[in-house]
Formats: structure tokens, sequence, C-alpha cells
């Protein structure tokens, strides 16, 4: 398959920095970014927002039958994430085995490399999760 | 004058130790170890590499620091195991810390010395009034070849630091002195998997007679002598380089300690004497004085002469090196050249 370059562009800010939304009329957090607050729609007044990437494992599970592209990691723990600001996201909890990890369990955002498998294609990067030591 | 405003180190959380790796080739561990210093090495986890890296160390020199990211107005990226070979890290960490786009970015490269080179070139434009801010890393996710002796020391991490006003600064950056020779004591050519050295031509003709040079040619400089320090930072390729450079200038062991971490983490190469630095930076009080030479192949050595202030209680803002260096997980050799790609076909 080949990747569209300029879709992989304009995701670049969001993914490196956990770019969302912010509804200024409900005060509802969202990611991924959206135009519209799902709450409010012609009432609300969406901005761009960056997470501070804190947050808490709401759930997760070990994969061990990955994706394309993705099969030399496994295996490795995929994570949603409930952000302190409140949105929920899906990202890979990085340096552990599901062992390691449970519910409620503080994380914050670290850059990693999400693919990179075509020696003559893009490197992707982006974020994902570490525990936070207690 | 210009100074440090922030600094961050990170050391990737996987460890091999050199008696693993010489068990592989049949070497005698002990034998490693002593003639090495190098009890074990860090290694990056396979989705990490020499820009993600930067990103965690550059993320807490800016919260040391407590600058907003765009205020940065250049970047510079020193490495020699960037992940492209056409396509800027610094552009990659720019974006990823949102100091873009108001900013000018590039990459950097001589051999272990290319973090260095990065500070001196921020405070020639701190110095010349061209930015308020510059960033300069350096960064390594280094490889030898699978046998080498080199195996057992490249190791991965990296070191971000902020240079901006003396008034502003943690440590101010007094004077900066540099020996430069073409010295081919090791080297990579385009396409190599792995690079190429000289062995023991590495010594003294390269490391030593570098290090030495831009030390003394600081000290000579500024008119200091080794007694006027309370620390010492040498680039360290091993753990035996340092300290016998170390002896040679009459430094006394106890003030190279603090910044001798190749033992625990490897050579981290353009990593290493950024990374030594900010674990001194971690202890030293106001006053101190801290003298840095770093050395890269090919040949090189930036000597710097830091005096450390009173804004150095700013580095409580950031996770200090120790925490990196405890947080470990040790891996088999299997694992280790998963993660580091060494099976063709990867
Ligand atoms: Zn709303």
């Amino acid at each position: 398959m080949k990747e569209s370059i300029p879709l992989t562009w304009r995701k670049i800010p969001d993914r490196y920095r956990l770019i969302g939304s912010l509804c200024k009329n409900c005060n509802g957090y969202y990611f991924p970014a959206r135009h519209v607050c799902p709450k409010c729609r012609r009432k609300g007044r969406i901005e761009s927002y960056q997470f501070s990437g804190r947050g808490r494992v709401f759930s997760f599970t070990e994969i061990h039958a990955a994706p394309a592209g993705f099969e030399d990691q496994i295996p490795y723990v995929m994570a949603i994430v409930e952000l302190a600001e409140g949105a929920r996201c899906t990202g890979e909890i990085v340096d552990v085995l599901g062992k390691d990890v449970q519910i409620g369990d503080e994380v914050e955002m670290v850059f990693r490399k999400i693919q990179s498998n075509d020696p003559e294609g893009l490197i992707h990067y982006g974020f994902k999760f570490k525990k936070v030591k207690r | 004058m210009v100074g440090i405003v922030g600094y961050g180190a990170y050391v990737p959380k996987y460890r091999i130790k050199s008696e693993v790796i010489a068990k592989v080739w049949g070497e005698d561990p002990d034998r490693i170890k002593k003639g090495l210093g190098i009890n074990e090495k860090a290694i990056a986890s396979s989705d990490e590499d020499a820009a993600t890296l930067a990103v965690e160390a550059a993320k807490i020199a800016l919260q040391r620091a407590g600058i907003a990211p765009k205020k940065l107005g250049a970047l510079y990226v020193g490495s020699e195991s960037h992940p492209y070979a056409v396509k800027p890290t610094a552009t990659i960490v720019a974006e990823a810390i949102g100091a873009t786009p108001d900013l000018t970015a590039a990459d950097l490269e001589f051999a272990c010395k290319a973090g260095t080179a990065g500070i001196q070139i921020c405070m020639g434009m701190v110095g010349a009034g061209m930015i308020e801010y510059g960033m300069a890393i350096g960064t390594d996710t280094s490889q030898g070849r699978p046998g080498d002796a080199l195996e057992y020391s490249t190791g991965c991490g990296a070191a971000a630091y902020i240079i901006g006003k003396d008034a502003e600064s943690l440590a101010i950056i007094e004077d900066t002195h540099s020996f430069t020779t073409d010295t081919p004591d090791f080297w990579r050519r385009n396409k190599a998997d792995y690079p190429s050295h000289g062995g023991r031509f590495t010594g003294p003709p390269a490391y030593f007679k570098h290090v030495k040079a831009a030390a003394l040619g600081l000290m000579r400089k500024m008119n200091t002598k080794v007694e006027d320090y309370d620390y010492f930072v040498f680039h360290q390729p091993n753990g035996k380089f340092p300290r016998a450079v170390a002896k040679m200038l009459g430094v006394p062991p106890e003030k190279i300690a603090d910044g001798l971490l190749t033992p625990n983490i490897g050579n981290t190469y353009s990593g290493a004497s950024p990374i030594g630095l900010a674990n001194v930076l971690d202890v030293a009080k106001a006053g101190d004085r801290i003298f840095v030479t770093s050395f890269g192949s090919g040949a090189g050595s930036d000597a710097f002469s830091i005096k450390v202030t009173d804004k150095i209680k700013n580095r409580e803002k950031g996770k200090p090196v120790s925490e990196f260096i405890a947080h470990k997980e040790y891996v088999d050799y299997a694992t280790y050249a998963k993660y580091r790609r060494k099976f063709k076909g990867m």
C-alpha cells in the first residue's frame, strides 16, 4: 500500500504533540481533533488544544497478532488512555508487557517511532505512553 | 557572556551486560570488563532512535529553562546515527517540541563531538544577538559491528542544552577552545552498516592528543589550572580513556567520578560528554567550576570552562540523569539484536 504523503504530513503536529480540540462553550476536550463540538453543534466554540500528555489507563490489551508493519514489535501493549483533561485516546504503552499494566495506572506521553518498516519510506513518529513511576 | 539556561538528558531503559556480549563471542568477560572499563551499556528500544531520544532530552531542558519552545531561535542536533541519510533530524525534533516554524535548524555530524559543536554554534548566535535562545542536542543510537570491541561500548542516549544570556543561566560558559586535525582514527563510509576504526591508533594520536591539546589550550587561554575546577568531564569512549587522560593532566579521580557514566551506560557518542555534564550539573553547587572536554574522531576536541550560578536550583524542575540510570531492565543478546536490528533482512 502506497502511503499518502499529504495525509501523513497533515497529521504530524497532532501526532507529535497530542493536539486535539477544546470546545470553549461546554469545556469538552476531544482527541483526535474535531471541527464541530458533538455536544454543542452550531453553538460550540472549537479551538485547537495541546494536551498535557498526562493520563490514566482506561483499558488495555497485549497484542500478539499485530497488523501489517508491526509484526516485529509483538508482544506490545495497546491502551485506551483517559487524558487528564478528560478526552480518551488510543496509544501504545512502551517498555512494558501486559503483566506490568493495571487499569488506572498513571501514564505520560512519550515520543516514539510508530512505523518505519519500509527501508525506503518515511519514518512515522508520534505519541505513545509510558507508565509514571510512583 | 552566555550560558546554559536549561539542560536535560535521556537514557533508554534497556541494558545489556558486557559479560552477556562476551559470552556470545567466546571472549573472557573479566578481561573485557577490566580492559574497557564497561560493565553494561544502555540500548534503545526498537521504537526509539536518535530523534526520539533527542525529543525526550529536549523536553526536560525546556522544563528546566521554563521558556516557551517557540522562543528557541535555533536548534542543532548532533549525531552520527541520524535516522535519515537525507532529511534533517532537527526538523523532527523542532516539530515534536513545538518550536516550529520561526527558527533555524540543522543537523551536525562530528563523530562523538557533534553535540558540543552545536553548543558552540549556539553560543556564537546568542552572543552576537542573532537569537535569544538556541538549543544544541547530542544524541546517538550507535552501533558496533557484532563481535568487534566497539560492540561492548556503543550505547544509546541524548542530552539537550538551551543556551541563552548569562543573567538567566544556571551555569555560565566562561570560554571555549577547540583543537581540530585530519586524523583517520574512526570512520564509516556511506551505506556501510558499521564503522571501521584504527584499533590502537584511536588512542595516543587521536583521543589523547586532541583532548589534552584542547584542555590545555583553554586553560592557557584563560590562565586557569586544574585546581581551579571542581569537576572534569571528558569524552568517554570507554571507561579507561577518560581516567587515563585525567591522570595525564593531573586531575584527581574524585573530580571525574560524577561526569563518567560510560561504565554504566556505554559510550553514547554525541550524547557522551553532554550527559556526563548533565550528571555533574545535577549535583554541583552555585560557584562550582566545571571543565568539559569532548572528543570526536576524525578528529577534534571542544573544551569548555563552566561556572555554576545560583539559578542551578531550576534543575529541580527536571528529571535527573541518576533516575534514568537507575530505571533499567536487562535484556539478553537475542533481544538486543532484535531491538538494534542486527539481523540481516530486518
Ligand atoms: Zn461544546
